[in-house]
């Protein structure tokens, strides 16, 4: 069988093969030599070594508060979506009339994309400065909250519907033998519930540390960096420095480069500790 | 590698509304019966009968409060909503300075916003990028990856294996690290319009579609195939008629995730296209230069911009909420 399925590789394989070597492989093999380079087009690059990466965290103190502020936030939104989103679980597990509706109305701002996101809040946000004769723009404090409350704003339903899915899967025979043996409302989340939804735990928590990490559209229609690029996460500099500064190309790709080892490390981290737990249930 | 895909079966199986069903759906695939596969939809459907006639009961005292702490609640994702179509009809200043006020005979402009900056961004043209490039993309990369998905999970040779590895990696990188040479070679390929975005999408999307595919194409069983193909199906024939159906439900799920990935993505097409813009390129393109913005049309772009999401989203939403869930493995 397999031999016959074989020889259709260019009809079943090959389509996607070739579209993934060109958005992908190639870029991907072309970015890591690239960072290496000193070049303003890619036609005409000349080898500097590890020159750009020395520059990018020696000369450019932009990275470096980016890297501060995306870390920040990034720990900021991580706990604060989880928890509130693991609140809202435990309210909508029990059946109370319309749990339905709500669950829709909470997932809806995860539909809707960053850049349409970013300007609905700065509309509201500049709205209530406004009384305090401010802009978002005036001071990085209020670019660091705003962008805080649009991604609790948007990621809330969505880790929610996970902890639900979590939460409802605990059997019944648990909480009760726990309920029989005297254990508090308190005690039974501790003992029972959180020890039992530890997969959804560790799912959300990659998703929000991901997401939080990698921010650019809100990011971008939200400040874009303003004021003077104190509120820039790490993705944003990075296209400022690709399309904004002539003959920092090669700069930008080799901070495009620590990104990635950054995301990679995290996301291998993740699925380390997902196995782990895998093995102890 | 395995690991990585033990997690996405782990999801992609994860109950969300109606554990019974998914069950039910593994069942069938580890080779149950049909007739098992019926009497397991009925428990689902009496189950469910259990549960309306439990919200039919009287509410108690801490109900009551837990319902209205969720009222209160729902009002706070409502109401930015509301607010940006309350202020689509307002003027500029007024939707500067008093976005939380009422429009009066002073500041209501009528529909002024919405010709406004349909005529400024070109909105239907944008409108009508987006769905293309959305639409197209998402077909051939359901396509495209579960065809690619079943050829490497079926085929097992050195290089089936490494072009799994690569897609399963594809999924860790973020695309700062390859935007700047991918749009380079878009262009060098001529791929910088509205159809050659496509084949960009198709790559860049192949890495989370082929994992998910494959990982549900492992637990479809051999036999079914072979019984296919002993009866004289070839591999077109079998791939088409017996495993496309039974991958269905994987199908909406990528589907989904795509679309909503493609349907709001800013910088890709940003880069990539040359002529056209997405209609989260409009949007972004009220921002004037030094960040001067025309708020009041921006309202109304923005109220256009989402009742197309809404829409989509009440007509499919158990599939959506299903589908986003169980690619929470992306990233």
């Amino acid at each position: 069988m397999e031999k016959s399925i074989k020889k259709w590789f260019p009809l079943f394989a090959l389509p996607t093969l070739v579209s993934f070597a060109i958005a992908f492989l190639v870029p991907f093999v072309m970015g890591l030599y690239l960072s290496l380079c000193k070049f303003k087009t890619v036609k005409k690059v000349t080898f500097v070594g590890f020159d750009n990466y020395i520059k990018a965290f020696s000369e450019d103190q932009d990275f470096l508060n980016a890297l501060w502020f995306t870390t920040k936030f990034t720990i900021i939104s991580v706990i604060t979506i989880n928890l509130i989103a693991f609140i809202f679980a435990m309210l909508l597990t029990k059946a109370i009339k319309g749990t339905n509706f709500f669950r829709t109305i909470f997932f809806m701002p995860n539909l809707i994309g960053g850049i349409v996101l970013g300007y609905i809040w700065s509309m509201i946000i500049n709205g209530v400065l406004y009384y305090f004769n401010a802009t978002i723009t005036t001071d990085a404090n209020y670019g660091f909250w705003g962008l805080v409350i649009l991604m609790n704003w948007q990621l809330i339903g969505y880790m929610m519907i996970i902890y639900i899915s979590g939460i409802q899967n605990i059997s019944p025979d648990l909480i009760e033998a726990a309920e029989i043996d005297g254990a508090n409302a308190w005690q039974r989340l501790i003992h029972v519930t959180l020890p039992q939804i530890m997969p959804s735990i560790t799912i959300c928590l990659f998703l929000t540390l991901t997401n939080s990490f990698k921010l650019f559209d809100q990011n971008y229609a939200l400040t874009a960096g303003a004021p003077g690029n104190k509120t820039q996460m790490l993705a944003l500099d990075i296209y400022n420095t690709f399309y904004g500064r002539v003959g920092w190309q090669g700069v930008g790709q080799a901070k495009a480069v620590v990104f990635f080892i950054i995301v990679a490390a995290i996301a291998l981290t993740q699925l380390y500790l997902t196995r782990s737990k895998e093995v102890e249930n | 590698m395995v690991d990585l895909n033990k997690t996405t079966r782990q999801w992609t199986t994860t109950p969300v509304d109606n554990p019974s069903n998914s069950d039910a759906w593994q069942q069938f695939l580890s080779g149950a019966t049909a007739e098992r596969l019926r009497k397991e939809k009925k428990e689902a459907m009496d189950k469910q009968k259990d549960s309306h006639a439990k919200v039919k009961t009287p509410m108690t005292g801490s109900d009551k409060v837990k319902f209205v702490i969720l009222i209160c609640i729902s009002a706070m994702f409502i109401i930015p909503i509301l607010l940006v179509l309350m202020n689509s009809f307002k003027s500029n200043v007024s939707v500067s300075n008093e976005p939380f006020s009422f429009p009066n005979a002073e500041s209501f402009v009528g529909i002024d916003n919405y010709t406004n900056g349909i005529a400024k961004i070109d909105f239907f043209p944008a409108f009508f990028t987006s769905v293309f490039v959305t639409v197209f993309s998402v077909a051939f990369i359901v396509l495209c990856t579960s065809m690619c998905a079943w050829f490497i999970t079926r085929v097992k040779t050195w290089y089936t294996k490494l072009m799994y590895l690569l897609f399963a990696f594809s999924m860790i990188v973020p695309f700062q690290m390859v935007m700047y040479p991918m749009s380079f070679v878009a262009n060098q390929l001529k791929l910088d319009n509205m159809v050659g975005i496509v084949v960009i999408y198709l790559g860049f999307g192949a890495g989370l579609s082929v994992f998910m595919f494959a990982g549900f194409i492992k637990s479809v069983p051999l036999e079914i195939e072979e019984a296919a193909m002993i009866d004289g199906c070839g591999s077109i024939r079998t791939f088409f008629m017996i495993d496309f159906p039974i991958l269905m439900p994987s199908a909406i799920t990528v589907a989904i995730l795509n679309a909503m990935w493609i349907w709001n993505d800013y910088l890709l097409p940003t880069l990539i296209l040359n002529d056209q813009r997405t209609l989260p390129m409009a949007i972004q393109y009220l921002r004037g230069g030094y960040g001067s913005i025309d708020m009041a049309a921006m309202m109304a772009m923005l109220v256009l911009a989402i009742i197309p999401i809404i829409v989509f989203y009440f007509s499919c939403q158990k599939y959506i909420i299903k589908g986003v869930v169980a690619g929470a493995v992306k990233g």
